[in-house]
């Protein structure tokens, strides 16, 4: 029994030992958005490459769970930054400020497009944001009457629209991308429609829209085989695979660096991260991680972080953020609700 | 009084006999079949990624390359090489001042759109570099070389530089850690429940919870990790501590019911020899059944190790999950293992992680294999018939 003693032994003084750390940290943490996590670790990664600091930890949580977990405290056992595919939540700045996470700075970091994309062996399609609206709300106006989306074809929302099968593989609802489509497609249309409640942003949940997983990958591969369908993705995942599927004209306008920057394709938003500024002394790393990052070099106009999708704010939008940044300048509730 | 028996009947059991047999063989050829579609589109995904292609630069070390790194390689090749290349000769030559001045020969990384195109793959190359890259691949400048960056190298944006190293490393330290938990409190939970326990109601329904706890679907362990080692006892997110303690919880009622199996197929015999020489009950077990059980033991606890380092979902509710570059440098350090480093690469948007995502589980399987290969022998080697 003596070796079995040792062990048992051994990991209870383990556990002891490790209890009894409420240890400091030499590695930024940083959680939240899946959608920033690529331009987030890529910095991350960038850091750690080129200077002596070692790579921050970058976890997807999705921005939901990332401003629980930032908002949660302070001190080492709390992420430092928050990754974000929209804005705080007024409801995550009070939770935050209640736990004494009172001094947060918000970076903007540049937009991500959501892309309406299709096989690129069918013809190119153009529709407007309402029909797209019309074919994946959950409830739709039929002859002044609000009622459960009959359409499963295109040419019933608008006969110049093709005779095909209405199909859409989206993200679950546990998606921030799924959350950004809801507010800029169907809420955007539907909240201007009468009968409507207030704030109405379902998307139907028939056989017309597939959740297709957080992986856009899958989502591409789907589009390959089903020629009938539209996927919803991030931006980034069109660019890259340009060669298979092709992104349908919203309102006339087709996604790309251009035209989703200056606002011009309806279906974009911006990304952000959210540092907590008193971390700034405790933590090797975390200025130097934020300085590269709102760095030219990474968020620039021709910066590393283009090559793989994000896109650049304008140059003087740009030069404003960094500077408020750099200045640490601390975000207010008041802020968060003005637009 | 000779027995009678009908042809008819006889030929209809002999019909079901083979209509039987071949259900059966279809249901083993499909799942075989399954099988090998799976491994085959695997290796045919991820074979290519155990190569990786390189080029031959002329690096000369120079004043500007601290502002422009890429200026050290001539600007023509320069956007063929992979930028874990170019940036980090700022940093080597502030280390080296010697090479201040100099022009080396090297055989670097070429970028992952330079590889994609010269393994046959989809990119994003320019028709002005691709008819560079074939040239030089004509002119043996650009070869195909065993990729050891992918077993050397930690996670990495850039798929040309990204490797399993710190994801092995963290799968051991998870597996030690587990190991070192969950084996002897679960050989010793099963020694008491079958060796001392008394047969009353209580020990009923602790025996029904351990087994009920091996069907338990594992990302409730890791809610549970997260509410005791997090939460609670205050331990490290995304630790390589917290990540193999939540393991051993999920491990350990497999190693009980194992364990307890073994321990079973010990015949009396032996118990009762030794207890007949005067050995007290623990004598027994101690010295008898421990030693003939521990072949089933360790068979047992060697699946159960390999089913608990094929597992992300309890990581992912704990943080490992995540992009974790450098190896753990202890048990509090943040760490990730090879399933979750798969998962991570499955959903990148650049292409050329999609052999990398297969070689990725080229490897896990082939450690899974081997784990349960020596379960296998163990058992083979040591079994013995009562």
């Amino acid at each position: 029994m003596n070796r079995f003693l040792k062990k048992t032994v051994f990991a209870l003084a383990l556990l002891v030992v490790g209890s009894g750390m409420a240890h400091a940290r030499d590695q930024v943490k940083i959680t939240g958005s899946s959608t920033v996590f690529p331009f987030s670790s890529y910095v991350a990664e960038e850091l750690g490459a080129t200077t002596k600091f070692p790579a921050p930890v970058v976890e997807s949580t999705g921005s939901g769970g990332g401003h629980k977990l930032f908002g949660a405290g302070m001190g080492p056992n709390t992420p430092d930054i928050a990754n974000s595919s929209r804005r705080m939540k007024d409801s995550e700045f009070e939770t935050a400020a209640k736990n004494g996470v009172v001094d947060i700075t918000e970076a903007k970091i540049g937009f991500d497009g959501i892309a309406i994309a299709q096989n690129k062996d069918n013809e190119p399609m153009s529709i407007t944001l309402e029909e797209l609206a019309m074919a994946v709300a959950a409830d739709v106006p039929v002859d002044g009457k609000i009622v459960p989306n009959p359409y499963k074809m295109w040419n019933e929302i608008n006969p110049s629209l093709p005779a095909r099968k209405i199909v859409f593989y989206g993200p679950p609802t546990s998606s921030g991308t799924r959350d950004a489509f809801e507010e800029m497609v169907v809420e955007k249309i539907c909240g201007k429609i009468e009968g409507y409640e207030k704030g109405y942003k379902k998307i139907r949940q028939d056989s017309a829209y597939v959740p297709a997983g957080e992986n856009d990958n899958l989502i591409v591969q789907k589009l390959s085989k089903d020629k009938d369908a539209f996927g919803i993705f991030g931006y980034s995942f069109l660019e890259e695979n340009a060669d298979t599927i092709q992104a349908a004209a919203i309102g006339g306008v087709t996604p790309d660096a251009e035209t989703v920057a200056s606002g011009k394709y309806p279906i974009s938003r911006s990304l952000y991260f959210y540092i907590k500024n008193a971390h700034y002394d405790a933590i090797p790393g975390l200025k130097e991680y934020v300085e590269l990052f709102m760095s030219e070099k990474m968020i620039g106009k021709d910066g590393l972080l283009k090559g793989i999708g994000l896109i650049p704010l304008p140059d003087d939008a740009r030069a404003k953020v960094r500077e408020d940044v750099l200045a640490k300048k601390k975000l207010t509730l008041d802020d968060l609700k003005k637009k | 009084m000779s027995i009678h028996i009908d042809p008819r009947s006889l030929r209809k059991r002999k019909n079901r006999e083979a209509q039987f047999k071949a259900l059966s063989y279809m249901a083993i050829s499909v799942a075989g079949i399954f099988l090998v579609i799976f491994f085959a589109d695997i290796v045919r995904q991820g074979y290519t990624a155990f190569q990786q292609t390189e080029i031959a630069v002329e690096v000369t070390y120079t004043q500007e390359i601290y502002d422009n790194p890429r200026s050290a390689i001539d600007e023509k090749i320069a956007p063929l090489v992979s930028r874990g290349v170019t940036r980090i000769l700022p940093m080597h030559l502030r280390e080296n001042p010697q090479l201040m001045g100099k022009t080396e020969k090297l055989w670097v990384l070429a970028n992952a759109e330079v590889d994609q195109h010269v393994k046959g793959k989809a990119n994003r190359l320019k028709p002005r570099e691709v008819t560079l890259v074939d040239e030089m691949r004509a002119a043996g400048e650009i070869r195909k070389a065993f990729n050891t960056g992918f077993f050397t190298n930690g996670d990495s944006k850039l798929p040309e530089m990204a490797g399993i190293l710190s994801a092995a490393v963290g799968t051991l330290y998870l597996l030690a850690i587990t190991f070192a938990f969950s084996f002897p409190a679960g050989v010793m939970a099963a020694i008491y429940l079958e060796e001392f326990a008394p047969d009353n109601r209580l020990m009923h329904i602790v025996e029904v919870n351990i087994n009920n706890l091996a069907a338990i679907p594992s990302i409730l362990f890791g809610l549970l990790g997260l509410a005791i080692f997090i939460n609670f006892m205050g331990f490290p997110r995304s630790s390589a501590l917290v990540g193999g303690l939540t393991l051993a919880l999920m491990t350990l009622p497999v190693i009980i019911i194992a364990t307890r199996a073994a321990i079973r197929a010990i015949p009396d015999s032996i118990r009762e020899a030794a207890l007949a020489l005067g050995a007290t009950h623990w004598q027994v077990v101690w010295d008898h059944v421990l030693p003939l059980s521990l072949p089933g033991i360790l068979t047992g606890t060697i699946i159960g190790l390999a089913r608990a380092i094929g597992e992300t979902a309890p990581l992912l509710i704990i943080g490992m999950v995540a992009y974790i570059q450098d190896m753990p440098r202890g048990v509090t350090s943040a760490a990730t293992v090879l399933p979750a480093q798969i998962y991570v690469w499955s959903s990148e948007s650049l292409r050329a992680f999609t052999e990398r995502t297969s070689a990725g589980i080229i490897v896990l399987l082939v450690v899974l294999l081997s784990m349960n290969a020596v379960a296998i022998l163990l058992r083979n080697k040591y079994e013995r018939k009562w």
